[in-house]
């Protein structure tokens, strides 16, 4: 096959997946970033370039510097606890115990369900009175009238616990995954040696499992800043905007509002948080990492 | 998971601490269906009994035939069904194309080529809602199934799965192929595809999963009961037209993640090795 025949057959395989590629998402990712320029269409103003204006009022916004930190605490609440937990799951899943099969569909049972129907599930949970939550908190004397999702204190709390929930047991595959590739030789050279298990995790699980917790870590951090069907579900971003997440909040601008200029804004600053994020994962920990 | 299981390795827990793991995985299993079974506690009992538990309270369907008549669940499943037929195949035809260019063609470009396909797993569709609105609007399509489709039929991720698994399949393979006079498609088709099979179950358990359950795209691009699907139908259903009448809304909700849950239940080795080895890549 000639070079030129190559490169015809190989455009034109990729032409189809590319077209779509570049109709949904890198015109759209550009066409977002020109639309955090310009003033949002109105019906008696067209559109007009503001410069950066738009950017200046989300960032005198206080909703918006409210959305981020909740977004930072749900970010900070889930991510190492979902990552530990299912460390944790494959740990317990990998060893022979009695109805493992059973123990693991339980914890990955979550993942296979709608974050949507999830959702209402756990507000049910959550319930003042009805609530399994209030009634067990009841039936050890304590109070059930708290309204859990109703309050400001305890509301992030809330949706954070549902996310944890839901994503623990789809993390934990990928560790069975890496667990059962170590090569069983290493546990048996390391007990020859003495060491304890606590020195086996650490020492060799542990370093070994760290290329799939950088994988599993970078889908932790897209995640926390990508779920927000549990929110519209739950809280609507309420009370009081205490469970106000960027995406939902670039929700609301958009389809609440419609003020598409804002969103634009938005979804930039996000999209940019995202980029750094992913490039300080795989510049810093990557380097780390190497072990193959 | 993988076939040969060696004897208790010298690191499994034996004896009290053996037992201690066990009560303490089970106890965590427990803790993790509970919500679920509280679900389908109070979806098979009468309304009355949705928040008293008694060994012998009656059993009952009723809240099901209840949420079944009151939305349209046979069209958003019958919509749902089109939508996750619809992505699913589309994704497999183009990932596969464009996977096979990446894979087997040294041609200009496809390194820079390869990068803007990766570019979609940071800059998601997920993420651009405002603009692929904008975009549906002037397509004239809003309100429809393919509207909810498009954004998600070139798959990144599918891409990069199945070039990888097409990297692997021997080149020998393929010049035989030429040899016999087989064109670059009949090659593709009759060599590359069957040797990925457990890839394609595994790429399309985990798409049609996650489309089955996609939400904020489609409430944004729908807004009639011919377009949406269930996840839409469902938030509709337990937002608007029940008060808080949890047994019914459980019913709903159960009724509609029940197929992947069935699924799930029946085939969970192959969903829970699809989802691994959708990942490990």
């Amino acid at each position: 096959m000639n070079r030129l025949t190559a490169t015809i057959h190989g455009w034109l395989l990729l032409l189809p997946a590319m077209a779509f590629l570049a109709l949904f998402t890198h015109w759209p990712a550009i066409g977002t970033l020109i639309d955090s320029f310009y003033s949002t269409p109105r019906p008696r103003r067209a559109t007009s370039y503001v410069g950066l204006d738009n950017y200046r009022q989300i960032l005198d916004d206080p909703i918006f510097w409210q959305s981020l930190t909740n977004n930072l605490w749900f970010a900070v609440g889930t991510i190492p606890v979902s990552i530990a937990l299912a460390m944790l799951m494959a740990l317990w899943v990998n060893d022979r115990i009695a109805g493992r099969t059973l123990i693991r569909m339980a914890y990955f049972t979550p993942t296979v369900l709608p974050m949507i129907a999830v959702a209402n599930i756990w507000l049910f949970f959550y319930t003042p009175q009805y609530g399994l939550l209030a009634q067990a908190l009841g039936a050890f004397g304590g109070t059930s009238n708290t309204n859990w999702l109703g309050s400001k204190d305890t509301a992030l709390l809330c949706v954070t616990i549902v996310a944890i929930w839901k994503e623990a047991g789809f993390f934990m595959i990928f560790y069975l995954a890496a667990l059962q590739q170590i090569p069983v030789s290493l546990g048996e050279a390391a007990s020859l040696e003495g060491a304890s298990r606590w020195t086996y995790f650490r020492r060799v699980q542990f370093p070994l499992l760290m290329p799939t917790t950088l994988f599993v870590l970078v889908n932790a951090v897209i995640n926390a800043f990508r779920m927000v069907d549990h929110i519209i579900v739950m809280t609507r971003g309420g009370p009081d905007n205490a469970t106000s997440l960027l995406l939902f909040r670039i929700y609301e601008l958009g389809f609440s509002f419609w003020d598409t200029a804002l969103a634009a804004a938005l979804t930039v600053i996000l999209l940019a948080g995202l980029g750094l994020a992913a490039l300080a994962q795989y510049g810093f920990l990557e380097r780390r990492i190497h072990y193959r | 998971m993988s076939g040969a299981v060696a004897s208790i390795g010298p690191y499994e827990p034996r004896g009290m601490w053996r037992w201690l793991e066990t009560i303490a995985a089970w106890l965590l299993a427990i803790l993790w269906v509970l919500p679920l079974a509280y679900a389908i506690w109070t979806a098979f009992h009468p309304p009355e009994f949705s928040a008293r538990f008694t060994l012998f309270a009656p059993l009952t369907l009723d809240n099901f035939a209840r949420a079944w008549e009151a939305a349209p669940f046979a069209r958003y499943f019958f919509n749902t069904f089109m939508l996750v037929t619809l992505i699913l195949a589309c994704q497999l035809v183009l990932c596969t194309l464009a996977a096979y260019a990446f894979a087997r063609y040294d041609f200009p470009g496809s390194n820079f080529a390869f990068a803007l396909v990766l570019a979609q797993l940071m800059i998601m569709p997920d993420v651009l809602i405002v603009e692929n609105y904008k975009t549906m609007s002037k397509l004239g399509i809003l309100d429809s199934i393919p509207a909810i489709a498009l954004p998600y039929v070139a798959s990144a991720f599918g891409i990069f799965l199945l070039r990888q698994t097409f990297k692997s399949v021997p080149k020998e393979l393929d010049d035989a192929a030429r040899v016999e006079g087989a064109g670059a498609l009949q090659t593709l088709l009759k060599v590359y595809v069957p040797l990925a099979k457990p890839i394609y179950l595994a790429y399309g358990l985990v798409s049609v999963s996650y489309h089955w359950n996609n939400f904020l795209w489609p409430l944004i691009v729908t807004n009639s009961v011919e377009s949406r699907p269930l996840t839409v139908g469902l938030q509709v259903f337990s937002s608007t037209d029940q008060g808080i009448d949890w047994s019914i809304i459980c019913a709903a909700t159960l009724m509609t993640s029940g197929p992947l849950l069935i699924g799930f239940l029946l085939f969970q080795r192959q969903f829970v090795q699809s989802f691994m080895r959708a990942g490990i890549r």
